[in-house]
């Protein structure tokens, strides 16, 4: 039963790895997105803009059912991952966010060790046999999210003690090294300076190659830099979706245009 | 130049005034601790000042002849015979081994024998008869014993007794006064600390300077541990459910505000709910600590819980999302990484509902423990069961000394009050100091 989905799912990545139908949320009374229909390709970078508020960070946190732990939160609509609705009844959410992982808008590591920090997912997905598996996880992990140099020699020392831009690659960091193949990332440079963002936007780059990744940015240039589609949101509705080299030149939409322009946001 | 832009070395109204507002509210406050501070002086003083005389005894000390034709007829030394005779069989042995050494010191009084019989606490004679029972090789021989002093004696020389009160006084005599006093200068009477008032059981109305709160600290010693084997498992596990599973509905809303309410309600309500559910319904045995556990667990729950869920609340959210996000299970994600920074809020308040509980009376009042004990209970037996045989309280050991006609009884009650918040303070300390031990910054 399992090989066959195996087969299945392999199958579908060669089509989209997230589709998304017709997907409302909203948070008791107030609707934060409205009628929204994504296709994301697999080793895409796809960026979602949009004036603040605009509802992608909630649209992010569908993707993985984190809007499950906020009560009043309810989402209605399609999401398919390879093809599977994500929000089967028969689906544990904790089995899907082992796949689909997420860096978060705040920088938020556990108050333990780095090292720990970092550790906690492979720990419990049982990814290492043994502690120096564990140990090379940690270093790969800490590597591609261009923290390595900077903490190899203190890795027991509190993740909370960093400063926040190295708090946001530790998390970074702590979502790689479970392996999800998708990773979600919601403004993951907001907190840093641009020699960390370039590392990060090359690590984005480099996911690439394995992973589905999706960012919210609310900034241009790094949505035209490291993704190659891009998702404008307005006032909880996706106005345009497409290749980001057409979005940035020649956006359909005139709220598009004006948004990257600067004139909205 | 009429518009000069005003010097920052001149305070202008505004901040003066806002200076003044501040000094104000600052000597308020001040005047508010000074008050409480001394509220709390007056009470500790008044406390240490009549109760510490009963961490103090008189004892004397006597070599008693133990004639075998008295207490021990057959010539056996079968201590099952020797116990038919009883402490009236004992008591003139004391009373001529005081006269005896009196006359030997050169100490002359027109005080009656029997008065000076009464010089010596009738729990001593007990105490003489159990050990000659113990050891019957010592009849026939000159006892040498250290044995209690009557209350007046013993509250003689704490202060508590004088002359001019004892000329008033039936039980005694400034004459029985001043031979104690001659005793105390030949070394017979002395003073010393006194590990029985914290190991000896009570005693019986006539006899305070032997009562002690042995079995009141091993019944408040049992209770806590039931409390806290019950409450902090249940309590924890309540609060845990409640805030982080339970759907926020109206059900939910409902326990939330019938625990708070739980929390206010009077602690006697809970004894007579122990008394109906736990001994008439539940058929176990009055009197016992497993009994007072039980009331005192379900009186401590609530503010467990109180106290949890606010630990658990201040735990931030983003901890859960982190843990969550890279594929925790919501129970794995509590017991990982919420519960641990939880755990100081939690063992804060754990403590503090623990030192409510030892400190409760009324509840234990009504099932029952306020009962005349001298048995040490045992933790467990076949008959009674875990916790079942019958023991006091210390706070219901307070109430119950405080109700008996004698004034040794009110020192004696002042001591276990000294006691009691020994304990207590021991309990607060620990829960500082573990809550600095386990506290963590995010
Ligand atoms: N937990 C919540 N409870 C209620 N409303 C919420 C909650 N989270 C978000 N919202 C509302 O949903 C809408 C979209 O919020 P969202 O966080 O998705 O915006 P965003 O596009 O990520 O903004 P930003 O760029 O500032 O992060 C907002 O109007 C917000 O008020
Ligand atoms: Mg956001």
């Amino acid at each position: 039963m399992k090989d066959i989905q195996v087969i299945e799912s392999t199958q579908t990545t060669t089509r989209q790895k997230i589709s998304a139908k017709n997907v409302k949320v909203s948070y008791g009374e107030t609707i934060a997105i409205k009628d929204v229909s994504v296709e994301i390709a697999p080793n895409t970078v796809t960026a979602f803009i949009g004036p603040s508020g605009c509802g992608k960070s909630t649209f992010l946190r569908c993707l993985n059912r984190m809007n499950d732990t906020i009560d009043i939160c309810s989402v209605t609509g399609d999401i398919r991952l390879d093809g599977e609705n994500i929000y089967d009844r028969n689906v544990d959410p904790v089995q899907l966010r082992a796949k689909v992982g997420m860096v978060f808008q705040k920088p938020n590591p556990f108050p333990k060790s780095i090292f720990d920090n970092v550790a906690y997912g492979p720990k419990i997905h049982g990814l290492a046999r043994n502690k120096s598996e564990m140990a090379d996880i940690v270093e790969n992990a800490l590597r591609k999210a261009a923290l390595w140099n900077e903490v190899k020699d203190r890795l027991e020392n509190a993740g909370t003690g960093l400063s926040g831009g190295q708090q946001q690659r530790l998390c970074i960091a702590r979502a790689i090294a479970t392996s999800p193949e998708v990773l979600l990332m919601d403004e993951p440079c907001s907190a840093l300076d641009p020699i960390a963002t370039a590392q990060i936007e090359e690590l984005i780059d480099d996911l690439r190659q394995n992973y589905c990744v999706v960012i919210v940015t609310h900034s241009m240039q790094q949505a035209a830099r490291v993704s190659q589609k891009t998702a404008f949101f307005h006032l909880g509705s996706l106005v345009e979706y497409g290749d980001t080299d057409q979005i940035f030149t020649a956006p359909v939409d005139p709220r598009t245009e004006s948004y990257i322009t600067g004139r909205i946001g | 130049m009429s518009k000069v832009t005003p010097s920052l070395l001149v305070r202008d109204d505004r901040t003066k005034r806002r200076n003044a507002a501040e000094r104000r509210f600052r000597f308020y406050g001040l005047g508010a601790i000074g008050i409480a501070a001394l509220a709390l002086v007056v009470l500790l003083t008044t406390v240490v000042s009549s109760g510490v005389g009963a961490f103090r005894q008189t004892y004397v000390t006597l070599e008693i002849a133990l004639p075998e034709d008295k207490l021990d007829k057959t010539g056996t030394r079968d201590p099952d015979l020797m116990a038919r005779v009883t402490t009236f069989g004992y008591a003139p042995l004391l009373r001529a081994a005081l006269i005896r050494q009196l006359a030997e010191l050169g100490i002359t009084t027109d005080l009656s024998d029997k008065h000076i019989g009464e010089m010596i606490s009738k729990e001593a004679v007990a105490t003489v008869r159990n050990h000659v029972l113990a050891n019957p090789e010592l009849v026939g021989t000159t006892l040498t014993i250290d044995v209690l002093t009557e209350g007046r004696v013993d509250g003689y020389f704490k202060g508590r007794v004088t002359m001019e009160s004892a000329a008033l006084d039936g039980n005694t005599s400034p004459e029985a006064l001043e031979i104690a006093q001659r005793l105390a200068d030949l070394g017979v009477i002395k003073t010393r600390f006194n590990w029985r008032f914290l190991t000896a059981p009570d005693a019986s109305d006539q006899r305070p300077e032997a009562a002690g709160l042995g079995v009141a600290i091993l019944g408040s010693l049992y209770m806590m541990l039931v409390v806290l084997v019950l409450a902090l498992p249940l309590g924890v596990a309540a609060s845990i459910y409640l805030e982080e599973f339970a759907p926020k509905n109206r059900l939910s809303d409902f326990i939330e505000v019938n625990i708070s309410n739980l929390a206010a309600v009077p602690s006697i309500v809970f004894g007579i709910l122990g008394l109906a559910i736990f001994i008439n319904f539940g058929g176990l045995r009055q009197s016992s600590p497993l009994v007072g556990g039980l009331v005192l667990t379900l009186m401590t729950l609530p503010t467990i819980i109180i106290s949890t869920r606010a630990a658990l609340k201040s735990v931030p959210p983003s901890i859960r999302d982190a843990a969550l996000g890279v594929g925790a299970s919501k129970v794995q994600s509590v017991f990982h990484h919420v519960l641990p920074l939880a755990a100081p809020g939690i063992l804060t308040g754990t403590i503090i509902g623990l030192a409510q509980a030892l400190g409760e009376t009324a509840p234990l009042l009504l099932i029952g423990m306020v009962a005349f004990v001298r048995e040490y209970p045992a933790p467990y037996s076949e008959t009674a069961g875990l916790f079942g045989e019958a023991a006091t309280a210390l706070p219901v050991q307070v109430f119950n000394w405080t109700q008996r006609a004698d004034p040794g009884f009110a020192e004696r009650a002042s001591g276990a009050i000294i006691t009691l918040l020994v304990f207590l303070a021991i309990m607060n300390i620990a829960a500082v100091l573990l809550r600095r031990r386990f506290e963590r910054r995010w």
